[in-house]
């Protein structure tokens, strides 16, 4: 309950802070270069070296942070349960020939291949970014979700329905997905972090957002590079990634628990 | 003294009191309460129980009278969100108020228990040898050598067979019987004083269940053990009982000795018990079915299925024959019995029938459609006219669906002309027809009975109206007095809407009430089909009689002596099976030529009826 609060809290403060803030995400104040957090009345955060708001900056990474964990998220959640659920449904010769196919994905460097995606396409492009991060993150929710559907397809229930008349598509998206959203959800929800963290850590690289837009990862990135002489730089948005990462593996415990009808009132006999 | 020791004397056990000499476990004013969601839920009420030495104390209830509940809270076992109050009193200790390590010495060492399912009560990944000699290690010290040697003593008094084997194998690898048989061994690692037996047969087949039985009223007899005995089924408690205690909802509604409680009950909940035990050996079924009447409902010709496994990766893929040549017809309107201990491929046999599974050769006809399980998409629009109902009642039902949607699942295929109303009307029409409230019909399957779950699956099969229900076990994982309503369901509806039935059982008295004629498989071959008042009156075939044998009768007069002749051993292995006819390793009628030819399925009594058994026509069974 918490944890969304603080998500929900996060997300206005993203969307509505730099709004609210006098400043422009890319606009320089040249009286206040680098100040400290409180130092100036206005920049509540302090600044950065060229004199950048950080709130308002941070407040940005975080919103395009968000949107590269929820859209890169729902990207490999629908690659990877519908790949997942088939190969485990169908099984046999077909199963074996995804599930390799995976295994072949996993065992590229994946690092490289998103370096070769960003250099070929536009540097910073936030729509490569997308496909580049969420074609990485299907393979572990495949498995994942194929290991849970070759339990669930031997339950009687599924027999019920096959012997009722349900086509293979109908059995997988009635049947089989549903019960096993507990799982996704709460894989979905480690994912997101993941894929903030990864998108980070590209940023950090350089490969990730450009200038002068920001994200998490390329404010820690040159805040890193100050962190001697203006601390604030990195730990501001160190703080609102830690914050915002422990929130979202604390609602998805949450949600993996309530989403489950059997976890509801007490235990029976 | 030294007569209670010696246990069921005559009837001298039948008129020892309850709070006579010798009280093991004394239960005083017990309560326990569950705290739930929905405020505290009473589970046992005020409950005063004695169990005498030497004694077996039977205590009989449906599921939720608390009757597991209130020993497992004497043990100190109860789910964190139970309390107990009142007393315990096992010898000079009252075990409510011992702490965790005091419970400790005497839990496992003391008192044994024996729980439900053998599976899930034994650790997946240590050796049964080790299983058996780590209670021996921890209670008293000895050193593992030692340990293992009388863990090895413990199994052959148990009875199982190849023990040296088995103390080296794991618990996946050994069967239900024997794995019942090796927590019984756990129980008594350690010479205890009072043995405690939570429901140790529901999970096992009448054969199985028989022999265990045995082994209890043995183990009682040779060492004097006092024994609880819990259990839902009235009849598995008449021949090893001393006294039977009768539960519902948390209260003890009747206490006395096992003959007064079955000859003369009391109270009029203990007389709904037995009349529910009862009413299965009164056989309905004089319903004479013409066969020949019109398109048969199910035709199956020489059915053959094979699976193929490896016992280990590195292992030669080797081929189970599961069914192995089934030939049957069965007319519309007919009940057909279908009987075998697990592993007789009973249920596959149901499931090739319903094209689940595809058979390896052989024909099955469907209605006078032959049906082709490469073709699915061909064999959805027949499969309204064939449903099916399965064991386990919960399982069979979508979790995340409330049993309206699961009922209405079926009229999504096959009904798509109809709105919202009209699948709404449909739904209620079929929660009528299996009577259950329409204000269940919001709820999910865990917040259902298991009864009621298995009603939502029957509803669910019923909703398209088929011609044909195969019934896959049905009713083994259910109570009793349970069993009886949904028996007597399917029989009121079969009657009623026209239907066929091949109803699968591993008990031949529950077939009873409902079929008019009865096959019994053994190892995936025919051994008898037969009309169900010949089977029951004469059987020909020898595994007939032992299965008609297996089956306990509530009466604590015959019931002992069948448990002494309960039949021996279980199933072969089908990997290899005997030579000649399957059944002669069991068979106490087994000639030479049983092993040398495989006995040919012959027609006897006028066609009525057929056997495959080379010697049906000179034994009088």
């Amino acid at each position: 309950m918490v944890a969304g609060g603080v998500i929900l809290l996060l997300v206005v403060a993203a969307v509505v802070g730099p709004l609210a803030s006098p400043y422009a995400v890319d606009s320089l104040d040249w009286q206040h270069l680098a100040v400290g957090p409180f130092d100036s009345g206005s920049h509540w955060l302090g600044t950065d070296r060229l004199g950048r708001d950080l709130f308002v900056r941070t407040a940005h990474g975080v919103r395009i942070s968000l949107v590269i964990g929820l859209v890169s998220t729902a990207i490999s959640l629908v690659i990877g349960v519908t790949w997942g659920a088939t190969a485990g449904f169908i099984g046999g010769r077909t199963d074996a020939l995804m599930m390799r196919f995976v295994d072949v994905l996993y065992s590229l460097p994946y690092l490289f291949i998103v370096i070769i995606l960003t250099t070929l396409f536009e540097r910073g492009s936030l729509p490569v970014l997308f496909c580049a991060i969420g074609a990485v993150g299907w393979l572990t929710i495949a498995r994942i979700v194929r290991g849970q559907t070759l339990s669930l397809a031997r339950r009687e229930f599924i027999e019920a329905a096959r012997a009722t008349g349900l086509s293979t598509p109908a059995i997988l998206f009635r049947h089989i997905i549903p019960n096993l959203m507990g799982p996704i959800v709460a894989y979905a929800t480690i994912t997101i972090p993941q894929m903030i963290l990864f998108e980070s850590f590209l940023s950090f690289l350089g490969l990730g957002v450009q200038e002068p837009l920001a994200s998490l990862g390329s404010l820690i990135n040159d805040g890193a590079q100050e962190m001697q002489s203006a601390p604030w730089m990195l730990l501001v948005p160190a703080g609102f990634l830690v914050v915002l990462l422990m929130s979202f593996n604390l609602v998805g415990d949450a949600l993996s628990d309530a989403l489950d009808p059997r976890g509801q009132g007490g235990s029976r006999e | 003294m030294r007569w209670i020791h010696g246990g069921r004397v005559g009837r001298v056990s039948d008129v020892r009191s309850s709070g006579g000499a010798g009280v093991v476990l004394a239960l005083e004013r017990l309560n326990v309460t569950f705290e739930s969601a929905h405020g505290a839920v009473r589970a046992v009420d005020d409950l005063s129980l004695t169990v005498g030495t030497g004694e077996c104390l039977g205590v009989v209830g449906e599921s939720g009278a608390g009757k597991s509940q209130a020993f497992l809270a004497a043990l100190g076992l109860l789910a964190p969100n139970g309390r107990a109050s009142g007393h315990a009193r096992f010898g000079s200790v009252d075990l409510l108020t011992l702490r965790q390590p005091e419970l400790d010495r005497i839990r496992g060492a003391r008192i044994g228990m024996v729980f439900q399912d053998p599976m899930t009560s034994l650790t997946p990944h240590m050796r049964i040898g080790d299983q058996i000699a780590e209670p021996i290690i921890h209670h008293t010290g000895a050193s593992s050598k030692e340990a293992l040697r009388r863990a090895l003593a413990l199994l052959n008094r148990v009875h199982v067979t190849d023990a040296e084997r088995r103390m080296r194998q794991y618990p996946h690898e050994l069967s239900g019987g024997m794995r019942q048989r090796v927590m019984i061994a756990i129980a008594l690692s350690c010479e205890p004083d009072l043995l405690i037996a939570d429901e140790p047969t529901t999970a096992l087949d009448v054969t199985i269940q028989a022999q265990i039985l045995s082994l209890l009223a043995e183990l009682k007899r040779s060492r004097g053990m006092s024994m609880v005995l819990i259990t839902h089924d009235m009849s598995a408690v008449a021949g090893i009982a001393d006294r039977v205690a009768v539960m519902r909802r948390g209260e003890v509604v009747e206490v006395a000795t096992v003959g007064a409680v079955f000859k003369a009950p009391q109270h009029a909940y203990t007389r709904e018990l037995l009349s529910a035990v009862r009413s299965v050996e009164v056989a309905t079924g004089a319903r004479v079915v013409a066969l020949a009447r019109d398109t048969p409902a199910l035709e199956l010709s020489d059915l053959r299925v094979n699976f193929k496994i490896r016992t280990s990766p590195f292992a030669k893929q080797q081929t189970v024959v599961a069914v192995d040549g089934v030939t049957l017809q069965l007319a519309a309107g007919e009940a057909l019995g279908v009987v075998g201990e697990s592993g007789s491929g009973k249920s596959t046999l149901a499931r090739a029938a319903l094209q689940l599974i595809r058979p390896q050769s052989g024909r099955v006809v469907w209605l006078g459609r032959q049906v082709d399980p490469m073709a699915q998409s061909a064999l959805r629009p027949l499969r309204r006219d064939v449903q099916v109902i399965f064991q386990d009642p919960l399982a069979s039902l979508d979790p995340r669906m409330t049993a309206a949607a699961i009922i209405a699942e079926p009229l999504r295929v096959h009904r798509p002309d109809l709105d919202r109303a009209g699948t709404e009307a449909a739904v209620i029409r079929a929660l009528d027809l299996v009577r259950l409230n329409r204000e269940l019909a919001e709820r999910y399957p865990h917040e259902l009975s298991g009864g009621q779950c298995q009603r939502v699956g029957i509803a669910r099969a019923m909703v398209t109206q088929p011609q044909l229900l195969i019934c896959d076990e049905p009713v083994s994982a259910l109570d009793v007095t349970v069993q009886e309503q949904i028996v007597g369901l399917l029989a009121d509806l079969a009657r009623e809407a026209g239907l066929s039935i091949m109803f699968i059982s591993h008990n031949l008295s529950v077939v009873r009430r409902l079929c008019d004629r009865i096959l019994v498989l053994y190892l995936g071959r025919m051994m008898e089909l037969a009309p169900a008042v010949s089977t029951y009156a004469r059987p020909l075939h020898p595994y007939t009689q032992d299965l008609l044998e297996s089956a306990p009768i509530p009466d604590p007069d015959v019931q002992p002596a069948r448990l002494a002749r309960a039949l021996l051993g279980e199933p072969p292995s089908p990997l290899s099976p005997p030579s000649g006819c399957v059944y002669r390793t069991r068979c106490p009628h087994a000639a030479p030529i049983c092993a040398d030819r495989k006995p040919a399925w012959e027609a006897a009594e006028d066609g009525t009826r057929s056997v495959a058994c080379h010697r049906w026509r000179e034994l009088t069974l």
